[in-house]
């Protein structure tokens, strides 16, 4: 697609050498780990094409979409409230967070000690290869954990149009008034930026066009519960990814269509994986577009992965925002109310979090639980043991791993979690 | 007679035991991996085939463990060494609970349920502080072989303290103290408590059941095997042949495998 985009990529800024690069990295990888897979889905295809044109025909989308008065609006963290966004006409997308680029270049900003995904977003944006970054209207930077609040400081420098939201870290009344407030001044960002006034119309059409993606997502998670799974483990969880770029209309559909042939296949009894393929459910921090190594080690060594209990999968998509309300007043409740349910480490306490992984283990029938840490991620880190110790009284046992984006540990990996499936076997 | 064969293709040493299809060893050898994994993992079985007086052809099935064993052409099978560790620690001491491995580069403690199950593992992160190799490093610098490490530390009248277990800072760490003219029994002394600190660390989210195993090439080291048995408060068996665990229970499972 190089050739095509070239024009486009230039007028963002984009440095093309580098970016080249990247997209050559990124395609071996999508051939070596996803177009290798026995038994996909036909409806992967829809996926396929999305990723060959990530960077593509999308960015086209977006800025054909600008040309015509949509904004578009980037963002960090599934607590930026999409259907805030969406009910002004804009587009919301994930931002480049799952790989190392310009690392050297990262060093002269952030400490060594910081998670790969912070390092990642700075790295895209110093490498100058996100062309969501630099098409954007808006960045959307959330106070959750520690690492990001401070380092959208140093963004701050680095793009010119930065919005910090503020969030609560305690389930308390003067939490939850916190994220109201916040929404609430969200809501008028968001009209000043587009220009157009967010009524309960408007409100509902954006709550409809979420709840809609959301409602799909929840149709394919409920489909992988069978065995044999219907899917894999790396094409669901490139499924959530994608999520976060595409067109939310289009993805609905496709997501849906796909649901229609996994229907199909679980009737034949047929699957991605053999029957009786050992089964295991993720949880922990979140796993952006391309940070498919471990589900990858996971599933080279012969086990399926039936879930994620992540914010790339179920975390983010988890509960539907009510729609029944008449004012925009009841509908802005409502959407603080969906989005106050997300059990993200960064609240204290948390303790949703064990028994949705432990729900989720029993729904999709999973035999033990992969938690995944990236390194220097505080609130999951923190949360890591206490969560193993809550998830193994209920017999279910569980292997917490902490790594990063790089390569060089991928054996010892592959022992860990090969050592593990035998445990559980 | 049907035997079969375990090879432990590992960081530093590669191993290889025969047993007969009663799990009796027949032979077994340790040998240096050095650059090539199957060259490595050949030479062990070939020596190991030597000492049990058999031929290549006897060997009804093999398995091969230890990070190199995805090049190990004569495997039908690979297990971990988690796995293997635990059911070569099992057959040899029916009474295990847990097992502490410290190899050539990464250490590792095992839990064993009732039947010799694995019921939970630590490994090591990426980095090897703390491992055989650290140790070997170390020996280097003082000028000492690595099998002298375990009887000058048992002599050494008191000890220094190793504040670090990266193999880059304790080595100059240890410059430093050489340079201070430290006797060098007190020096390793204080590599070992820096050792046994490291892994014994990780047996604070598994526990440690008894009766507690040490194997690897480090538990050849009374040194360490006594530091880690202070340090956890317990009474610490070590195998005749520590190096050979992890063959000894890939053999074991290529006689199950065979019979299945």
């Amino acid at each position: 697609m190089s050739e095509d985009y070239k024009a486009m990529w230039q007028s963002l800024g984009l440095d093309l050498a580098a970016h080249d690069q990247l997209l050559e990295v990124l395609g071996q990888g999508y051939q070596d780990i996803f177009l290798s897979q026995q038994a996909r889905p036909e409806g992967m295809e829809y996926f396929n094409f999305v990723m060959s044109e990530v960077h593509g025909l999308r960015i086209k989308e977006l800025i054909d979409g600008q040309a015509e008065g949509k904004k578009v609006v980037g963002s960090f963290c599934v607590f930026v409230p999409e259907e805030i966004v969406r009910a002004t006409g804009a587009t919301l997308v994930g931002l480049c967070t799952g790989a190392d680029f310009a690392t050297e270049e990262v060093d002269k900003y952030l400490p060594r000690n910081t998670c790969a995904l912070i390092k990642s977003a700075f790295g895209f944006k110093l490498g100058k290869v996100c062309p969501y970054l630099e098409s954007a209207d808006m960045i959307v930077g959330e106070n959750t954990c520690d690492g990001k609040k401070k380092s959208y400081e140093t963004l701050n420098d680095l793009v010119p149009n930065l919005y910090v939201m503020d969030l609560p870290q305690m389930h308390t009344k003067e939490g939850k008034a916190l994220l109201a407030a916040e929404y609430d001044r969200f809501k008028k960002a968001m009209e000043e930026l587009t220009g157009v006034e967010i009524t309960a119309e408007r409100l509902k059409e954006g709550i409809a066009i979420v709840n809609n993606r959301r409602a799909a997502m929840h149709r394919l998670y409920k489909l992988r519960a069978s065995d044999p799974a219907p899917i894999s483990g790396l094409d669901a969880l490139l499924i959530n990814q994608v999520a976060f770029y595409d067109d939310p209309v289009r993805f609905t559909g496709s997501v849906n269509k796909l649901c229609d042939e996994l229907e199909k296949r679980i009737a034949q009894g047929e699957g991605a994986t053999a029957k009786g393929a050992p089964r295991l459910l993720f949880s922990g921090c979140p796993m952006a577009v391309p940070n498919w190594k471990l589900p990858w080690v996971v599933e080279s060594a012969g086990a399926v992965v039936v879930g994620e209990e992540s914010c790339v999968g179920e975390r983010g998509t988890r509960n539907l925002t009510e729609a029944s309300g008449e004012t925009v007043e009841e509908l802005m409740t409502a959407i603080v109310d969906r989005y106050w349910k997300i059990d993200c480490a960064v609240f204290t306490p948390n303790p949703e979090r064990p028994e949705h992984i432990k729900q989720m283990a029993a729904d999709y029938k999973a035999q033990g639980v992969i938690h995944y840490g990236l390194q220097f991620c505080q609130p999951y880190a923190m949360e890591a043991i206490p969560v193993e110790k809550k998830v193994e009284e209920g017999d279910l046992p569980v292997l917490r791993i902490d790594t990063d984006y790089s390569m060089e540990d991928a054996e010892q990996l592959k022992t860990r979690v090969e050592a593990f499936l035998e445990m559980i076997a | 007679m049907s035997y079969y064969a375990g090879i432990d293709v590992g960081s530093l040493s590669s191993d290889a035991v025969i047993v007969d299809a009663a799990g009796g060893i027949k032979g077994w050898a340790v040998t240096e991996t050095g650059a090539h994994s199957t060259n490595a993992a050949s030479a062990a079985l070939d020596k190991a085939l030597e000492r049990a007086g058999l031929r290549p052809d006897q060997v009804a099935y093999t398995v091969a463990t230890g990070y190199g064993r995805a090049a190990v052409p004569q495997a039908g099978k690979k297990v971990t060494e988690i796995t293997c560790h635990a059911l070569g620690a099992y057959t040899l001491f029916p009474e295990v609970g847990t097992v502490v491995d410290i190899g050539g580069q990464d250490s590792k403690v095992i839990r064993l349920g009732e039947n010799g199950k694995v019921v939970d593992f630590v490994m090591n992160d990426k980095c090897a502080a703390g491992t055989g190799r650290f140790l070997e490093v170390m020996a280097a610098k003082l000028g000492v072989t690595l099998d002298d490490l375990g009887r000058l530390s048992l002599g050494a009248e008191g000890e220094v303290a190793i504040s670090s277990v990266c193999t880059v800072f304790a080595e100059s760490e240890v410059v430093s103290l050489v340079a201070k003219n430290q006797p060098i029994p007190q020096i390793i002394k204080g590599l070992h408590r820096a050792v046994v600190n490291r892994v014994a660390a990780m047996t604070g989210t598994t526990g440690v059941r008894e009766q507690v195993i040490m194997s690897g090439g480090v538990a050849k080291n009374a040194g360490v095997v006594k530091l880690m048995a202070e340090r956890l408060g317990v009474e610490i068996s070590v195998p005749d042949e520590p190096q050979i665990v992890g063959a000894l229970g890939a053999a074991l499972l290529a006689a199950r495998e065979d019979a299945v």
